[in-house]
């Protein structure tokens, strides 16, 4: 079961058994720099790896989807923190 | 010749007086200043290379007849045309005159049109008057996601004021609005009333006003159709029960707007009362006057101009695709033939507006970084496309070929110079 606080970014990192996952803080950047951070991290990580951005910046609920979408990702979730807005995303399989 | 124009050096001298008496004059320097250097008048500006303005949508260039209208207007319209002797009632002749010929091309009656101060003034206070107007049927107000911010607020003052709640429908990946959740949200009990755009002013898509109209009408609702950026463009139809125009859009004046109301709609208008009450104190005869007379020049030859802006936008379309990680949007088909626009991955929108006005092009942005809010356009936001790197091009009458493959040529270049200052050139 899933409590409340339990957010994607708060998993533990590589699962011995699940993909790796990490948390990218982009809080304070503005538009397109949060997308612009997630897609260089993306491409050094393994296909399956989740990834969640943390950002202060309204426009990256949308762009960060929208970027999913035409890179062919796909977009796990999004959850709305005290001091941010954490989207996940989960990499395609190469 | 040319000279600078500063404000004149303070002196200990200087008392409220003279200050207003040198405003006075340094305007008039100002007047002079602007017609030496105005490109369209023939002078140089501070640079060589002619501009190509891409960003004409809600404000376009005036129409030539349109100009010559308002000159025309201010020698004989400039009096107050509710007083009784003959200056008054020369510009209430040409007040009349606007009224009646716009009405002729919106397909109304002319005693349902009205001037308001501006368009953003008409969609407030139609959308307003039309909710006061039905208070006993109902308090709901149901409106697009991708309206204008006026209709998006006035909706939300009409259904506070009612003590009834605002109801936004979801839009499609094209940026249209979905037909059946809009009729079903109108069908509903306790609906007030209605507002659907005819076209997106930001993306170019068409709207389904037909179908919508058809059902608000089976449901007794009112719609407002905002018209802003389609009349002068685009068969704009007459669906509608309350319509909105914005003549800055189709190339004559701002500072006046259009407000037709059916005769069967019942209608408030909201503020304290005025022998004018859809622009209290009365509108600017000259800007009415031209404003129907630009109407009229636009309709005159609009399936010609439709065909020659189409063609170009086709020709926008296909070029931009040929830039890396861009996303043309809204619907390639069936939209206004003289707006296109496309969001770039990885670049500042408002990096990238610089870098183009520098280079001479003149382009519009719903990028979050170009607005004073920070918030990105709802538009973009509501059809979940990219909002960053966002570029309109609206197309003039006057736009050339010559103009759009400038324009073309200029674009992958400014957008690789504003990916590698982000460092994202490469991803």
């Amino acid at each position: 079961m899933t409590v409340p606080h339990e957010l994607p970014h708060e998993l533990p990192h590589d699962l011995p058994d699940g993909p790796p996952s990490e948390t990218l803080d982009a809080r304070g950047l503005r538009c397109p720099l949060p997308v612009i951070r997630l897609a260089a991290r993306a491409a050094e990580l393994p296909p399956g790896a989740l990834v969640t951005v943390l950002s202060t910046d309204p426009a990256a609920c949308h762009d960060v989807p929208a970027w999913t979408r035409l890179r062919g990702h796909d977009f796990v979730g999004q959850e709305r923190h005290e001091d941010a807005w954490a989207l996940t995303v989960r990499l395609r399989a190469r | 010749m040319s000279y600078r124009c500063e404000p004149p050096a303070l002196s200990s001298h200087d008392t409220i007086g003279p200050a207003a008496h040198g405003a006075a004059w340094q305007l008039d320097r100002r007047l002079r200043v602007t017609y030496a250097t105005h490109p369209l008048a023939g002078g140089t500006g501070p640079s060589a290379a002619p501009r190509v303005h891409l960003d004409n949508a809600g404000r376009a260039p005036w129409h030539p007849l349109a100009r010559q209208a308002f000159l025309q207007a201010l020698d004989e319209g400039w009096a107050d045309p509710r007083r009784l002797h003959s200056e008054g009632r020369r510009a209430a002749t040409l007040l009349d005159g606007a009224r009646e010929a716009i009405a002729h091309a919106v397909g109304a009656r002319t005693s349902e049109v009205h001037f308001t101060p501006t368009h953003t003034a008409a969609l407030h206070t139609g959308l307003q008057a039309v909710a006061a107007g039905r208070h006993r049927a109902g308090a709901d107000v149901v409106v697009g996601a991708i309206e204008r911010a006026a209709v998006l607020h006035a909706a939300h003052a009409a259904a506070t004021a009612l003590g009834g709640r605002r109801s936004v429908i979801p839009a499609d990946r094209l940026g249209r609005v979905d037909a059946d959740a809009m009729t079903d949200a109108i069908a509903a009990p306790g609906v007030a009333v209605a507002a659907l755009q005819h076209a997106n002013g930001e993306v170019g898509t068409l709207q389904p006003v037909g179908r919508v109209h058809a059902a608000a009408r089976e449901a007794g609702v009112p719609l407002v159709v905002d018209a802003g950026a389609s009349l002068g463009h685009t068969e704009v139809g007459e669906a509608w029960d309350v319509l909105a125009a914005d003549p800055a859009d189709w190339g004559a004046p701002a500072g006046v707007g259009v407000l037709a109301v059916r005769g069967r709609v019942r209608a408030v208008p909201p503020g304290p009362q005025d022998g004018e009450p859809w622009a209290p104190g009365g509108v600017s005869v000259p800007a009415a006057f031209a404003a129907a007379v630009g109407l009229q020049a636009v309709l005159a030859d609009r399936a010609a101009q439709d065909a020659r802006r189409r063609e170009l936008v086709d020709r926008i379309r296909a070029a931009v695709t040929s830039v890396p990680d861009v996303e043309v949007v809204g619907d390639p088909h069936d939209r206004l033939p003289h707006v296109v626009t496309f969001s770039f991955l990885y670049v500042d929108g408002e990096a990238l507006l610089a870098e183009l006005d520098r280079a001479g092009f003149a382009v519009g942005s719903g990028s979050a970084c170009t607005s004073d809010t920070l918030e990105p356009s709802h538009v973009l936001a509501a059809m979940g496309v990219l909002t960053h790197g966002n570029v309109r091009v609206a197309l003039d009458r006057t736009t050339t070929e010559a103009d759009v493959d400038r324009f073309l040529g200029a674009l992958p270049g400014a957008v690789a110079r504003v990916r590698d200052l982000l460092g994202a050139g490469a991803l």
